[in-house]
C-alpha cells in the first residue's frame, strides 16, 4: 500500500469536514476520490500532504505513519508525494519562469547538481508536452492547459510515488480538458505513481480511475472498481449522483429516470444523526434516522456501501 | 415574426492592444416559449451575444453594430431611459454567480419586492406578497419564512433560485441565463434546470440558455448554436445536432468528453483559438480542423442549409471532401 487512511478526521473548529474515514491506495492505482462541495474530499487531500493538520486517526505513506510527523521528519517523505491544484494560475509563482517554478522541488531536495537539475527540469517539460521555448516564460504568458502541464511537470519532477490531483482539469474548457487527460493517463502509465483524484465529476473518474470512493458530509459511502459502481451503485447517493449528471447525448438524457434529491446537504457544523444522507434520501426508513451504517461489503466484490438497505441479497434503488 | 431577432449582431471592445472583436455577424432568432442554447468554450463570445440584448455591456468601449429586434421592436437604438424599463421586466437575466448579484444587506424577500415596486408599480404590501408566491414557484421550501432572510442563510441552490425568482417577477418575454447551474453541484443543479423548464412551461418565457456543457444543453434546449471565435459555426434542433453534428468543431466538441473516450483515449482539439484582434478571410477553425482543406483557407464559409432548421458554416460538413 502506498497510501493508507485509517480512520481520519478533520474538525475546522465546529465544522466536521472529515469525520471518520478510511481509505487504501496501492501501488501505481488511480482512486477517484468524488463528492459535491463541501463533501470534505478537498481536505482529505490536504491532510495527505499535511497541508493541514488531522485532528486524529492516521495517515501512513509508503509504511511510514505521518500523521504526527514533524515538519523537519517530514521533509525527506515529501519527495514522495505532490500535489496538483484545480486553478494552474494560483498556484504558480507569477515571478519565477517555467524553467524555474519547475526546478524548484529538485533544489528543496537538493537532487543532482544544477546541471543535472537542468537536465531533468527540460526533460520533465517535453514529457508533458511543453516546447523547449517555454521554459524562459512567466506563467502569465501561458495559457490555461499550458499553466496545467507545468503544475503536472513540478509535482512529477521528483518521480514522486503518490500525487494528490484536487480538481487539476475543473478550471479547462473540454477541448484542453481532453488532452490534460489524455496526458495524465500517459505519464501515469509511464512513470506509475499511484493517484488520489479529487474531483466532482463523475465522467472524469470514470474515464482515468481504477477504484472510485463517494464522499457525503465528511464520510465515505461508498467504493469499489470504477466499473462497478458506474454498473451497479449501491448506495442511494451514488445512485442519485449518478443519475442526476446530465449525458450529452438528448435522446438519452431525456429518457433517463432521474432521481432528484430533496432539500439541501446538511451542514456539516451539525450532521443528521444516524444515517447521514437520510434527510435526502428518498428510501430513508426509521433505522436510518437513528443508527448510522458502517461502511460494509455484504455482496461481496470489494464494493462496499454504507446502507442499512444494502444486503447480501438485496441492493436499494432510489429510482422507485 | 419571432420574438427575438438578431441579425448581423458585431459585438467588439476597444482595448490597449486594439480592438477586440468578440462577436462577429451573429444572427439568430428565438421564438415564443423556446430554450435556447449558446454554447461554446470561453471566449467564443456566447456571453457577449446574449447580453447584447439587455445592453449589459461596458458602454464607453463596447462598439457595437446590427439589429436587435423584440417583438418588432428595435432595441440597438433605444435611449437609456427607455432600456431601463426593458431591462428586468421584457428581459431579465440570471447570472452565474448567485452571491455576487444578490445584496448581501438585503432579505430576499426585499430584493424581489424591489423588482416588483419599481416595474410594476405594486404596493409594499402587494409586493412582499408577491415575493412569497415567487419564491414558491422556483420551488424553495417554506417560502413566507424564506422570504425574510438574508443571501448568506442560503445554500448556493437557493441563492440561484432566488435569483431566477427576481428575474421572472415581471414575467419577462425573454430571459437570459448565464452559466446558470456551472458553480451548483450535480444534484443542485438537476433541480434548477428543472425550474427553467417548468417557467417555459407554465408561462410561455423564451430562455437563452449560455453553457459550456453539452450535457445540459442536451438535457434542457430545444435548439442550440455552438459558437467559436465570435461567429456562429452551427445551429440546429437539439436531437438533430447531437445525431448529426455537421461542423468539425461541434463534432470535436463532442469526442473530447470524457464520457466519449475510444480504447481509454480521448479526442483532442489540437492548437488553440485564434486571437481575436485579426480576422483573416478563413475559416476561423481551419488551422485546428482535421478535415481542412485548401479552400477552407482561402475563404470563410457561410452558415449553409444542413436539413431542417440545420446550418452549419463548413465547406467539407461532416469531413466530407
Amino acid at each position: 500500500m502506498i497510501l493508507r487512511i485509517d480512520n481520519l478526521v478533520k474538525h475546522y473548529g465546529p465544522v466536521r469536514a472529515v469525520d471518520g474515514l478510511s481509505l487504501e491506495i496501492g501501488e501505481g492505482e488511480v482512486l477517484g476520490l468524488v463528492g459535491e462541495s463541501g463533501s470534505g474530499k478537498s481536505t482529505v487531500g490536504k491532510c495527505v500532504l499535511r497541508l493541514t493538520e488531522p485532528t486524529s486517526g492516521t495517515i501512513e505513506l509508503g509504511g511510514t505513519d505521518i500523521t504526527h510527523l514533524s515538519r523537519r521528519a517530514m521533509r525527506p517523505l515529501r519527495r514522495d508525494v505532490h500535489m496538483v491544484f484545480q486553478d494552474p494560475f494560483s498556484s504558480l509563482n507569477p515571478r519565477f519562469t517555467i524553467e524555474q517554478i519547475v526546478a524548484e522541488p529538485l533544489l528543496r531536495h537538493k537532487v543532482g547538481d544544477r546541471r543535472e537539475a537542468a537536465r531533468r527540469v527540460a526533460a520533465m517539460l517535453e514529457r508533458v508536452g511543453l516546447r523547449r521555448e517555454m521554459a524562459r516564460r512567466f506563467p502569465h504568458e501561458l495559457s490555461g492547459g499550458q499553466r496545467q502541464r507545468v503544475g503536472l511537470a513540478r509535482a512529477l519532477v521528483l518521480e514522486p510515488k503518490l500525487v494528490v490531483a484536487d480538481e487539476p482539469v475543473s478550471a479547462l474548457d473540454v477541448s484542453v480538458q481532453a488532452s490534460v487527460l489524455n496526458l495524465i493517463t500517459d505519464l501515469q502509465r509511464d512513470m506509475g505513481f499511484s493517484c488520489l483524484f479529487i474531483t466532482h465529476d463523475l465522467s472524469v473518474v470514470e474515464f482515468l480511475a481504477d477504484r472510485i470512493a463517494v464522499m457525503y458530509l465528511g464520510r465515505i459511502v461508498e467504493s469499489g472498481p470504477t466499473a462497478e459502481i458506474f454498473a451497479g451503485p449501491r448506495h442511494p447517493y451514488t445512485q442519485a449522483l449518478l443519475s442526476a449528471a446530465p449525458v450529452a447525448d438528448p435522446v438519452r438524457q431525456r429518457e433517463r429516470r432521474r432521481i432528484v434529491l430533496g432539500g439541501d446537504v446538511p451542514s456539516p457544523m451539525d450532521p443528521p444523526p444516524g444515517c447521514r444522507f437520510h434527510t435526502r434520501c428518498p428510501l430513508a426508513y426509521d433505522e436510518c434516522r437513528t443508527s448510522e451504517p458502517l461502511l460494509n461489503d455484504p455482496r461481496g466484490g470489494g464494493h462496499p456501501a454504507a446502507c442499512h438497505l444494502v444486503t447480501a441479497d438485496r441492493v436499494p434503488d432510489a429510482a422507485k | 415574426m419571432s420574438l427575438l431577432e438578431i441579425t448581423d449582431l458585431q459585438v467588439g471592445f476597444d482595448t490597449e492592444d486594439g480592438l477586440v472583436q468578440a462577436v462577429r455577424n451573429i444572427s439568430l432568432t428565438l421564438d415564443e416559449g423556446e430554450i435556447l442554447a449558446l454554447c461554446g468554450e470561453s471566449g467564443c463570445g456566447k456571453s457577449v451575444t446574449a447580453m447584447s440584448v439587455p445592453r449589459l455591456l461596458p458602454p464607453g468601449t463596447t462598439r457595437l453594430s446590427g439589429s436587435i429586434r423584440l417583438d418588432g421592436r428595435e432595441l440597438t437604438t433605444l435611449p437609456e431611459s427607455e432600456m431601463r424599463k426593458v431591462r428586468g421586466k421584457t428581459v431579465s437575466v440570471v447570472f452565474q454567480e448567485p452571491m455576487t448579484s444578490l445584496n448581501p444587506s438585503f432579505t430576499v424577500g426585499y430584493q424581489i419586492a424591489e423588482v416588483l415596486r419599481r416595474h410594476e408599480g405594486l404596493s409594499r404590501q402587494a409586493a412582499a406578497k408577491r415575493a412569497v408566491e415567487l419564491l414558491e414557484l422556483v420551488g424553495i421550501p417554506a417560502p413566507a419564512r424564506r422570504v425574510k432572510e438574508y443571501p448568506h442563510q442560503l445554500s448556493g441552490g437557493m441563492r440561484q433560485r432566488v435569483m431566477i425568482a427576481i428575474a421572472v417577477a415581471c414575467s419577462p418575454r425573454v430571459l437570459i441565463a448565464d452559466e446558470p447551474t456551472t458553480a451548483l453541484d450535480v444534484t443542485i443543479q438537476a433541480g434548477v434546470l428543472d425550474v427553467f423548464r417548468d417557467l417555459r412551461d407554465r408561462l410561455g418565457t423564451a430562455i437563452i440558455l449560455i453553457t459550456h456543457d453539452l450535457g445540459v444543453v442536451a438535457d434542457i434546449a430545444d435548439r442550440a448554436v455552438v459558437m467559436y471565435a465570435g461567429r456562429a459555426v452551427e445551429q440546429a434542433p437539439v436531437a438533430e445536432l447531437f445525431a448529426r453534428p455537421r461542423h468539425p468543431y461541434t463534432l470535436g466538441l463532442m469526442n473530447a468528453l470524457p464520457s466519449a473516450a475510444v480504447n481509454g483515449r480521448l479526442a483532442e482539439i489540437p492548437g488553440m483559438v485564434p486571437s481575436p484582434l485579426s480576422d483573416p478571410d478563413q475559416c476561423a477553425f481551419s488551422d485546428r480542423c482535421p478535415y481542412a482543406q485548401a479552400d477552407c483557407r482561402a475563404s470563410r464559409p457561410p452558415l449553409e442549409r444542413q436539413g431542417a432548421g440545420h446550418l452549419a458554416a463548413c465547406f467539407h460538413p461532416g469531413g466530407q471532401s
